[in-house]
């Protein structure tokens, strides 16, 4: 469940309190990945700190949704293996792992006509059994994943009539409610106004606050450091950097990374650092 | 703050034993009992036409086993076995069309569309006119041609995985080529066979007995059930591949399972009448249009499958009675009248 911190969500007894996700360690080990002959990942290491909001940035066809992509096991593995809670994914069956781990790919299609509710209800399918098809559970699971998303008020709209900003949180509603500790989003806020996108990454936060583990992609340096409690930096296939965003954003980093001479301030309002590229020759190579 | 409701008016959700409780759709559940009821009238109906004219009353004390021997054989053994190889076979049309249409997330993709049918006029051909005909022959031939161009389409269409839109696409163009090899087989026949031939590859139901019924009721007895259980993975399947695989569904292995069942559907139905046209491709989108709702909707396209089938068969008996036509040339027409009103409807929209 994912209890929102309302009198009517803290009244549900059924409600488990909030941060009663267990902690899961969620790695790649030596992990190489490719499409056809073309290699992606080149045995890269990584592992997503338990209880963390990291965000993975990195110039264009580095491998970050790649990287999103295996550890929700949507990709054959050529090497190493992505392993949660020290045992590799590909031994569990494919629902015990969509019960762990839920992922946001970067387009997704309503079917036509589908409404809310009945989108986000199709989430529950890997706690679904042939005969338990339809539970109070899973009832409670759908309310609480609107509510989160704040969507619960177009419970019953067809998904076609929202905006686009409401359609990305409906999708975020559907993954939240598979309920899995670990919650990987691919690049959530590419299609939406400056607006709908802070709105969004405030909901990663909350989601994050009550336990969750958050995975997110973002193209936005500034934005990652200012939400992220851990940045993994990208390049060619490898991670080049991964820490706290403060040590990760340097001018050193993000020029060895994106290609880009930048200054790097502290935000005035979170003192989170932020870039500001230079004012000619910024960009030094094709990344 | 009261809870909001979750679900549109027309769904209800009713409790079972136990914390699980199942979701109504009023809406489907009533264009379902409506069109059932409307199925019943018409096969009663059906079983008064004909070249003897006989009452609601006949036929129903001839149901009963009573009345009069010669009405109760022609009610019974000739009329009634019709009827109910339309329900059944349009039925099965109509799931399998739906099975499919939603797999591939595509009204064109429909088992008469994308090969299926052709190849089984294919098969039925190289048997009667090549290998010399026998009814047997013809329905071996028909399923044998079926399903080679069901598998052909998919080893075709499959590259690491299934896409809708290329499994539409080569089976458009798999349908093409075997149309030519058909129309190549029927030019060099000899006038009678190539007429014969031709009237089975119309897709007819003259002449049906409780014989050609039993196999496709059996087979119906087995698919039925195995739909039953794989709709749910196609419910999930519409959501895309990517979706349904972080879902925890086996995606490769579910799309192979639905396209037996869909494949098995149409082929016994087609193996013992001959390719029928149309009622696969659009008894699953009037279905959809009737509910206006969202999922498979196998259900109501099996309603409104049997009762296109029963319809276009009453059609057929009696818009040329004394003489008869092939049921698929009645159900082309009215599933291209339809398919153009479709077409005309989406560009006024647009």
């Amino acid at each position: 469940m994912v209890p929102e911190k309302t009198a009517a969500a803290s009244a549900d007894p059924a409600a488990p309190p909030a941060a009663s996700w267990p902690p899961m360690v969620l790695a790649a080990r030596d992990l190489a990945v490719g499409y056809g002959d073309r290699p992606v990942l080149h045995g890269l290491d990584v592992t997503i700190t338990p209880g963390s909001f990291t965000v993975i940035i990195g110039p264009n066809a580095c491998g970050k949704s790649t990287l999103l992509r295996s550890l929700a096991r949507l990709l054959p593995v050529e090497r190493g293996a992505v392993v949660l809670d020290g045992k590799d994914i590909r031994s569990s069956s494919s629902k015990e792992v969509a019960r762990r781990i839920g992922l946001l790919p970067q387009t997704s299609v309503a079917p036509e006509g589908i409404t809310v509710a009945d989108l986000v209800s199709r989430g529950r399918y890997p706690h679904q059994r042939l005969l338990q098809q339809w539970s109070a559970q899973d009832e409670r699971a759908v309310r609480s994943a609107l509510r989160a998303t704040s969507t619960e008020q177009f419970a019953t709209r067809a998904v076609d009539e929202l905006s686009g900003g409401q359609r990305q949180r409906v999708w975020v509603a559907m993954v939240l409610a598979q309920e899995t500790p670990v919650v990987l989003l691919d690049e959530p806020t590419t299609y939406l106004d400056i607006a709908h996108q802070i709105e969004l990454l405030d909901l990663c936060t909350r989601l994050h606050s009550q336990g969750r583990t958050l995975v997110a992609v973002l193209h936005d340096i500034n934005q990652a450091a200012r939400y992220a409690t851990h940045l993994i930096a990208m390049r060619d296939g490898r991670v080049v950097a991964q820490g706290a965003p403060a040590e990760v954003v340097t001018a050193e980093r993000v020029e060895e990374v994106f290609g880009v001479r930048c200054r790097v301030f502290a935000s005035p309002e979170t003192g989170t650092p932020m870039i500001v590229p230079l004012a000619s020759g910024a960009v030094v190579a094709e990344p | 703050m009261s809870d909001l409701p979750l679900w549109t008016s027309r769904v209800r959700v009713i409790a079972l034993p136990g914390s699980a409780t199942v979701r109504l759709d009023r809406r489907a559940a009533l264009v379902c009992a409506v069109l059932a009821a409307l199925l019943l009238g018409l096969g009663a109906l059906a079983l008064t036409l004909g070249e003897t004219a006989i009452t609601v009353g006949q036929v129903v004390s001839a149901l009963a086993g009573g009345g009069d021997d010669g009405v109760r054989r022609i009610v019974v053994q000739w009329r009634l076995p019709r009827v109910v190889m339309a329900v059944l076979g349009g039925a099965a049309l109509g799931v399998s069309g739906a099975v499919f249409q939603s797999m591939t997330r595509n009204p064109l993709g429909s088992p008469d569309i994308i090969g299926f049918s052709t190849g089984a006029y294919t098969g039925a051909l190289v048997a009667s006119l090549v290998l010399g005909r026998s009814a047997l022959g013809t329905t071996l031939g028909a399923l044998v041609g079926g399903l080679g161009a069901a598998v052909l389409v998919y080893l075709l269409a499959f590259r690491g995985g299934l896409q809708g839109f290329r499994l539409v696409v080569v089976g458009i163009a798999v349908s093409a080529v075997l149309s030519a090899v058909n129309s190549y087989l029927l030019v060099r026949a000899r006038l009678e066979e190539a007429v014969t031939a031709a009237t089975w590859g119309a897709g007819s139901l003259n002449g049906v007995r409780w014989p050609d019924v039993a196999p496709v009721a059996l087979s119906l007895l087995v698919l039925a059930p195995a739909c039953a259980v794989l709709v749910r993975r196609l419910t999930v399947l519409e959501l895309g591949d990517d979706h349904a695989r972080l879902l925890g569904l086996g995606v490769e292995r579910s799309r192979a399972g639905l396209l037996v069942v869909g494949v098995g559907l149409i082929a016994v139905v087609t193996a013992v009448l001959g390719p029928i046209a149309f009622v696969a491709l659009a008894a699953p989108q009037v279905a959809r249009r009737l509910v206006a709702g969202t999922g498979p909707g196998l259900a109501p396209a099996a309603v409104v499958g049997a009762l296109l089938l029963l319809v276009s068969d009453v059609l057929a008996q009696r818009v040329v009675a004394p003489g008869q036509l092939p049921v698929g040339v009645v159900t082309g027409c009215l599933g291209g009248a339809y398919l153009v009103w479709l077409l005309g409807r989406a560009r006024r929209r647009s």
